[in-house]
């Protein structure tokens, strides 16, 4: 017997780790493999998937394994450019969430303990609210009767411009994405600044450094482990979000997301869509082992 | 028959031996201790006493029985941890009822008993409190009541003083003394305090990378170290290397290199030629300015390098003409003076013919 | 405030701002008296009159509450042995199991199972299919908060409760249960708010059959949108916000408690 069976009859292993092992393998492991499957397989020629052996006496049509799909998406650089106009936008969320984010953590860090806790419930919040609300609530704000959109349109006005429409716009399509997303950057920057040694700062001024500095040079390096997460938990949603573009966007602001939608509830060309999700999520691996990466090595280096 | 025997008991960690075919006895009503430096296996021991690690091999016999194979809530043996490890949603009362609702007691039987516990740790008001309420020391205190209430055949202890400060440990360390006479329940204690060893136990193993030196009193331990490590471990001590010249019964003359030759208590077994260690207590040498040097067979020149001044007591590190060092214990008690020897001054250390002990190698 | 400015604080105050403003501008509409989100008209409680009038809008209340109700207590129930068994049995492939949902995209998990659902069991889309797929990805969120209860906790207790003579099972319901039932129950309301408010999975999983209600909102908003959309908005903010609150009391409480198992000098 080992150290763990002497505390832990197998019995007891199994029955508890077993109900949820056996639901997630069954109801996540094996649709991803589906979703795998479909995308080599042809579309049927009523939307769905063709069959992938040919029925008895079929005439001639499209069966079995294919890598049409993956082909249709090389074929047109248009679906290229909405990859890389999706990560684009990605890339920008996530940096405008690093720059508002991190002077909020940076107070919620340094305030008195018993506030901290309402603080960061405080930027919790909205995140708890209906996340279209949240989408909506732009909708209102940027809408052309709304009181933001004349006071702009009569500024530019007086400079003899003509006016622009805020929402169904890309700038639409960012600030909500960032609005959504906010919440995501402040709490692994929080938790992360909360534990740095204020002493450190101390040695610095001591040392000579000013205000400036000691950020760039004390703060900003501890805090990377912080900034990568955040970075990552932003990234990575925006890059598979739908919502966002088709309330808040235009015609030509379409993301991956919508192309992924389009394919499964409008063109139904499901073969299509499994390989752009396929895709999105060989990225989003990426992205993800880029981000634990970057925080390892970010951390190894600085021997503090 | 000893109530707890542990025969040839070996607990390996893939290729690192925690516990090398250890055996002990210990009898009933003992203050046993196993006693070592951190890494040196006494709390794996302790684990398989009580059930929470299997040996890879050996037995233990509690009673005559080997409880190797019965779960630790079928052990009539209860823990003291490290931690205390009180259940912080119940309280007290509810803390010490647990074993005893364990055992199936009933509830009137339950309410006396605990009540008496509370009493015997002096915490008579205390049950209704909850462990978040309390101080370490009375925590201590909970943990000592639950471990003992059910009337253990062997209540292990698992270095339970370790988070107390030193006068509070100082303390507890009395009424660990008084409760285990009242109680009569055979303790194992572990701890890598030397000091606290010595002054609580009935006997002591000292234990050292999964192998047990030395089982003895702690006289006995103190005074007849077995080995080098053993010595070194208890206490202070002065140890030089040495050979022997000649072994009578009563004292062994020794030729220690270029310091010459020094005389130590006789030792059965040590004839001459041996090579060895001379190991001397700080206590049994004796410092005093040269002129005043006592007329001992072992005397020496030497230099103080250092002290280290206790309140109490003064060792002083003296450096020999040859380069050794010796540790020389001296107590503070001539009022005024706070210590009698400065550094750079010269001294004579001198011991007794039969002071001091001979290590083989 | 030993090294904060006043830049710091107008940062902070302008982001607090940013997260607010916009909520309080949805739920100020949600009284005003015109049918346009323009400007301010009168005060008027008729657009919650009519959200209660508006059948199918009180249909996909009442689904979204079952569908919420039952996910959230699959997911707790399995979310909870899934905590356990990770804390400790230190397995290696359920964390990667139960905590991706949590990470991935959720369009990514709606597809998947999308495809499962019709292609592999034949189900009709609708409330079951929904249910399950809440239950999916609600059940890491519960795991990460009855581990994180654990990870805080003294090890030695459960080894003290067997030591004193309580079987596994004893130990499990007299001194595990009662420690992690403060982290369950957090669980359980943030699998309920999470399943209330999902609008991707549920998207891809629902069917054509029986409304839901964050599909009925997005419905409303692409198509004709009113200030009854502000009204049902304010009435979940306002749901949220109890969950939020009750479930905060727990963990607080919760944590009262075990900072009192963890080590202390003294």
């Amino acid at each position: 017997m080992t150290k763990e069976e002497a505390n832990a009859p197998r019995a007891a292993r199994f029955l508890v780790s077993g109900p949820p092992l056996l639901f997630l393998i069954v109801f996540f492991v094996v649709p991803s493999l589906i979703m795998i499957l479909t995308s080599f397989r042809f579309p049927g020629e009523f939307g769905g998937l063709a069959p992938i052996t040919a029925p008895a006496g079929a005439n001639h049509g499209e069966y079995g394994l294919t890598t049409e799909a993956y082909q249709f998406f090389f074929s047109d650089i248009l679906y290229a450019e909405i990859f890389l106009k999706s990560f684009g936008v990605a890339l920008a969320t996530t940096l405008i969430c690093l720059v508002m984010a991190y002077p909020l953590a940076v107070l919620i860090a340094h305030s008195e303990k018993r506030f901290r806790n309402l603080m960061v419930l405080l930027v919790v919040l909205p995140f708890a609210s209906n996340f279209l609300i949240r989408i909506y609530a732009w909708m209102i704000i940027l809408g052309p009767e709304s009181g933001l959109s004349h006071f702009i349109n009569a500024i530019l006005g007086a400079f003899g411009v003509a006016p622009v429409t805020l929402l169904f716009s890309p700038f639409a399509v960012l600030i909500g994405m960032v609005y959504v997303h906010l919440p995501f950057m402040v709490l692994p920057l929080y938790t992360n600044l909360e534990k740095h040694d204020p002493s450190l700062l101390d040695a610095a001024q001591d040392l000579g450094a000013n205000g400036w500095q000691r950020f760039w040079r004390v703060t900003w390096p501890l805090s990377l482990p912080g900034v990568f997460s955040g970075s990552a938990l932003v990234f990575i949603p925006v890059l598979g979000m739908f919502a966002v573009p088709d309330i808040l966007g235009g015609t030509g602001d379409i993301l991956i997301g919508n192309l992924i939608k389009d394919q499964f509830l409008g063109t139904r060309d499901w073969p299509f869509g499994s390989a752009l999700s396929i895709m999105l999520t060989l990225v989003v691996l990426s992205v993800a082992g880029l981000a634990a990466w970057f925080a390892r090595s970010a951390t190894g280096q600085r021997a503090v | 028959m000893a109530l707890l025997e542990i025969r040839n008991v070996t607990r390996r960690f893939g290729s690192y031996t925690a516990v090398d075919n250890v055996s002990i006895s210990v009898e009933a009503g003992e203050f046993f201790t196993l006693l070592g430096p951190s890494g040196c296996g006494k709390t794996t021991l302790l684990r398989m006493i009580a059930g929470f690690d299997l040996p890879d091999s050996g037995q233990i016999l509690l009673d005559g029985r080997d409880m190797v194979g019965t779960p630790p809530e079928k052990r009539p043996v209860h823990t003291v941890f490290q931690t205390y490890a009180l259940f912080p949603h119940m309280t007290v009362a509810d803390n010490i009822a647990f074993p005893l609702k364990m055992a199936g007691k009933k509830t009137h039987e339950i309410k006396t008993r605990v009540a008496d516990a509370l009493d015997s740790v002096r915490l008579s008001n205390f049950g209704n409190r909850f462990p978040n309420e309390l101080s370490g020391g009375q925590k201590q205190r909970v943990a000592f009541a639950r471990g003992l209430v059910n009337r253990p055949r062997l209540l292990l202890l698992d270095e339970p003083l370790g988070a107390l400060d030193a006068k509070l440990r100082e303390e507890m360390q009395m009424e660990l003394i008084n409760l285990q006479k009242e109680v009569g329940v055979t303790f194992v204690f572990v701890t890598h305090a030397q000091n606290e060893a010595l002054a609580l136990s009935h006997r002591i193993a000292v234990m050292n990378r999964g192998n047990v030196e030395q089982i003895d009193e702690p006289s006995k331990i103190y005074g007849f170290p077995r080995n080098r490590f053993v010595a070194d471990f208890i206490g202070k001590i002065s140890m030089m290397s040495a050979q022997v010249l000649e072994a009578s019964p009563t004292h062994l003359r020794l030729d220690v290199g270029d310091m010459g030759e020094v005389t130590t208590a006789g030792k059965e077994g040590i004839k001459a030629g041996d090579k060895g260690t001379i190991a001397i207590r700080p206590e049994q040498i004796l410092i005093s300015h040269p002129s005043e040097a006592p007329r001992l067979k072992n005397h020496f020149l030497g230099k103080v390098q250092d002290f280290l001044y206790a309140g109490d007591v003064t060792t002083y590190i003296v450096e020999l003409a040859n380069g050794a060092y010796m540790e020389a214990l001296l107590p503070n008690s001539a009022p005024g003076r706070a210590k009698f020897f400065e550094v750079g001054d010269p001294v004579s250390v001198s011991w007794h013919h039969d002071a001091g002990i001979f290590l083989n190698d | 405030m030993s090294r904060t400015n006043i830049w710091l604080w107008s940062a902070a105050g302008v982001i607090y701002a940013f997260l607010y403003v916009p909520l309080a501008i949805v739920v100020l509409y949600s009284f005003n008296d015109s049918k346009l989100n323009a400007e301010w008209v009168g005060f008027t409680l008729s657009w919650y009159k009519t959200l209660f009038q508006n059948t199918e809008m009180l249909t996909a209340a009442r689904n979204s509450l079952i569908i919420a109700l039952s996910a959230s207590f699959s997911a707790t129930l399995l979310g909870t042995m899934a905590g356990l068994a990770i804390h400790r049995y230190k397995l290696k492939v359920l964390p990667v199991l139960v905590f991706t949902p949590v990470a991935m995209p959720e369009i990514l998990l709606g597809v998947s199972l999308l495809l499962f659902f019709l292609q592999v069991l034949n189900l009709t889309l609708g409330m079951v299919s929904i249910i399950i797929a809440h239950t999916t990805f609600c059940i890491g969120f519960v795991a990460i908060i009855v581990r994180a209860r654990l990870q805080g906790m003294d090890e030695s207790i459960f080894e003290a409760a067997r030591d004193l003579g309580a079987s596994p099972w004893q130990t499990f319901r007299l001194v595990t249960l009662p420690l992690i039932i403060p982290a369950v129950v957090a669980g359980a309301l943030m699998s309920f708010t999470l399943s209330i408010d999902d609008f991707v999975i549920t998207f891809f999983t629902k069917g054509v059959g029986e409304p839901i209600l964050p599909i009925h909102i997005y419905t409303m908003i692409k198509v004709a949108v009113t200030p009854e959309v502000n009204a049902i908005s304010t009435l979940l903010m306002l749901l949220t916000l109890v969950m939020i609150i009750i479930a905060a009391r727990f963990e607080s409480h919760a944590s009262s408690s075990a900072n009192a198992t963890s080590r202390e000098t003294g």
